[in-house]
């Protein structure tokens, strides 16, 4: 191999493995989906509906809700969860429900799936006081605290060191509680993590850290923007890992049954690399230059919830028509709910300096 | 009254309110085996253990974010920084996270958590170790800040920012840690946060002057005594809240204003304090509202331009000149 001339240096992200530079990587490589059933796992016909349920709600309740930022219902960023419904669905089924869980900007599903209504999540989107958080969030900070749903956060790694502080809490209070910590793969490559993972295992935080890796950093493909395996950040600081194949409910839920059940008995921390992919812009800005059509039909052929319908039709858990009654009552759902976003009302200009402090009364200075 | 150490009155505080509270700890670097950088913490990891009295590693961003994730979560964490110069790393915890995750969750998330340390300079530490911050993290909405200037203060006002249901930012010296002074000695101790303090009472000029200033001022005010001026010094203990209405009420009655701070001049707590005075009581001045602060320059190690650098006696008496047209 020749030399490279003086020319040539730059500092273009060199990438992995066999690629060309310049060339369009796909995001990620998904690993092969758990092959089984769901009563070995210890599902129900009922729990399958129920995660249909939900992961079919997640969806078009984003779907409608790009439509209502099309149409300049509300403004700010939104940034869909669409494609990774598996993750928080299989999650939160496997998890406790005080279990404590902790998530990044593109937060609407893990809301929905820790019990934000449809309502009080497009209410939210809209800015109205019935939302979930007032009004005062928006789409990046859902929260539902009485459910242990501890809020979408919008620094890039900032809520990770905040989510082994809920483990703190728990291990100091020996609650039997664990705390579960979801962020982007883009977040890897922030010293918050680095810093969270090693204090996690110094002090054994019953935590669990989760990439949701769909494969891409905004526009940054995974693998153009950090080096080696994400999964191997475990390794440097002594933790146990796992990659998961993200597309699939029932691997997600597979294996976070048994990773919690281990973070709980051990008091230890856990690194997960949850591999998905996102069918949508990284926000609602964006014309997705840095990946092809033909890698985003790939992953539309492995929908989960597609994967999901089939195997309730294959398994004759549903029939159609039960499965289309469950689509029907979703989309009413949704449909409410942005009547009901587009009727409630903003927030009082009063209510602008609610919610800043603890105190009745408290100091604003002038 | 007892007569305590500057970092004795600190470590009363903590104890009793961990002795009071189970959900309060304290974590940071070397606050255990070590016994505190400065000693603060001395005797705590023995009376309260290794469950609420916690070393860190040097991950000033790392802790501090599991400190607001645990307050979040029901504990009333006390983060100690070895100084507040390293605190720059946690900024993103205290700026973005602690004093929003209530307001942007409409009201679902209460921070009980006190993060304290030392601020400002110390002697020769250069650069980077010279800052003092409490200006600036009282620009943003929803953190207290206080940095007090005698043991009494410290002790009172700690208490308070360990009970308080909100993020408190509660500063400290190096080079005050040695400061004795008088403590009260009543039982369960409380100064309200907010709440400043006539520390010396006079009729010619007003001086504010906070934390590490407190004592310059209080040394100017001794020589301009012998020369007949008569200083009164309002130490506002609390940065922020501020009690404005104390600073105003001696205006009206000195109608002239010097305000001492230890940080840098642009948008800092003297720029503050000098524009709320004109809002507040322009009509009560005699002379424009003069500040003695650190210069719009980096803090120098050699020992000469470190003398020159920090606010001395000297340009507090000056500024005093000043507004009393002595010069």
């Amino acid at each position: 191999m020749a030399k490279k001339k003086k020319d040539d240096i730059n500092f273009a992200p060199r990438g992995r493995g066999t690629e060309k530079d310049g060339a369009v990587q796909k995001g990620v490589d998904l690993p092969k989906p758990t092959k089984k059933k769901h009563k070995s796992l210890g599902l129900t016909e009922d729990n399958l509906k129920a995660m249909y349920e939900q992961m079919y709600l997640q969806r078009r309740f984003e779907e409608r809700a790009m439509q209502q930022y099309q149409k300049g219902k509300f403004g700010g960023f939104l940034h869909l969860y669409i494609g990774q419904e598996a993750v928080s669905t299989g999650t939160v089924f496997a998890l406790n429900d005080d279990d404590d869980i902790i998530t990044a900007y593109r937060d609407h599903g893990w809301g929905l799936c820790r019990g934000i209504t449809a309502n009080e999540g497009m209410a939210e989107l809209f800015g109205k006081k019935t939302g979930c958080s007032k009004g005062k969030g928006g789409s990046m900070h859902f929260a539902k605290t009485e459910n242990h749903f501890w809020g979408g956060y919008g620094i890039v790694g900032g809520h990770i060191p905040i989510g082994g502080g809920l483990a703190f809490a728990n291990k100091y209070n020996q609650n039997g509680r664990i705390s579960a910590t979801f962020f982007g793969d883009g977040a890897v490559d922030q010293g918050a993590l680095h810093e969270t993972f090693n204090i996690a295992n110094l002090w054994g935080l019953p935590a669990i850290f989760a990439v949701e890796n769909n494969g891409y950093s905004m526009g940054t493909a995974a693998r153009r923007h950090t080096v080696t395996e994400i999964v191997d950040r475990a390794k440097a600081y002594g933790m146990k890992s796992k990659v998961v194949n993200g597309m699939d409910v029932f691997s997600v839920y597979e294996a976070m049954k048994e990773v919690s059940e281990e973070v709980r008995e051990n008091s230890e921390p856990y690194f997960l690399e949850i591999r998905t992919y996102r069918y949508r812009g990284h926000s609602m800005s964006d014309p997705q230059k840095y990946r092809t059509k033909e890698e985003l039909d790939e992953y539309q052929k492995i929908d989960p919830i597609e994967r999901l319908k089939t195997y309730l039709k294959d398994n004759k858990i549903m029939k159609d028509e039960e499965i289309q009654e469950i689509e029907d009552k979703v989309e009413q759902e949704v449909l409410d709910a942005v009547e009901f976003a587009d009727n409630s009302d903003f927030p009082d200009e009063s209510e602008l300096y609610d919610d800043m402090f603890a105190e009745e009364e408290p100091y604003f200075h002038n | 009254m007892a007569e305590l150490q500057f970092r004795e009155a600190i470590r009363e505080a903590i104890d009793e309110e961990m002795a009071r509270e189970e959900k309060v700890f304290i974590m940071g670097e070397e606050v255990a085996e070590y016994n505190g950088a400065y000693k603060v913490t001395e005797g705590l990891l023995d009376k309260y253990g290794y469950k609420r009295v916690i070393d860190t590693p040097i991950s000033e961003l790392g802790f501090s974010g599991i400190g607001v994730g645990a307050a979040m979560n029901g504990l009333r964490p006390i983060v100690e920084f070895m100084t507040f110069n390293f605190a720059v790393l946690a900024a993103d915890q205290i700026i973005n996270h602690a004093s929003k995750a209530g307001y942007m969750t409409g009201g679902q998330i209460t921070m009980p958590i006190v993060f304290r340390g030392a601020n400002a300079s110390a002697g020769q530490l250069g650069a980077t170790h010279s800052v003092a911050f409490d200006s600036m993290y009282a620009h943003f909405p929803g953190l207290k800040v206080i940095y007090t200037s005698e043991p009494d203060d410290a002790k009172g006002l700690l208490k308070s920012a360990i009970r308080d249901d909100n993020p408190v930012l509660f500063m400290e010296s190096e080079q005050m840690y040695g400061m004795k002074g008088e403590v009260s000695e009543e039982e369960d101790y409380i100064i309200p946060i907010g709440k400043g303090k006539v520390k010396r009472e006079g009729s010619d000029v007003t001086v504010v002057a906070h934390g590490k200033m407190y004592h310059v001022a209080k040394q100017a005010a001794a020589q301009l005594e012998k020369d007949g001026v008569d200083v009164e010094i309002i130490d506002p203990r609390t940065v922020k809240p501020l009690d404005l209405p104390l600073i105003v009420e001696s205006i009206k009655k000195t109608n002239r204003c010097v305000v001492v701070d230890e940080a840098h001049p642009f948008a800092g707590f003297a720029a503050e304090i000098g524009f709320l005075i004109q809002r507040e009581a322009f009509d009560y001045l005699d002379a424009p509202v003069q500040r003695v602060t650190l210069p719009d320059v980096n803090a120098p190690f050699a020992k000469n331009l470190l003398d020159a650098w920090l606010p001395s006696p000297k340009n507090v008496i000056d500024a005093v000149n000043q507004v009393t047209y002595r010069n």
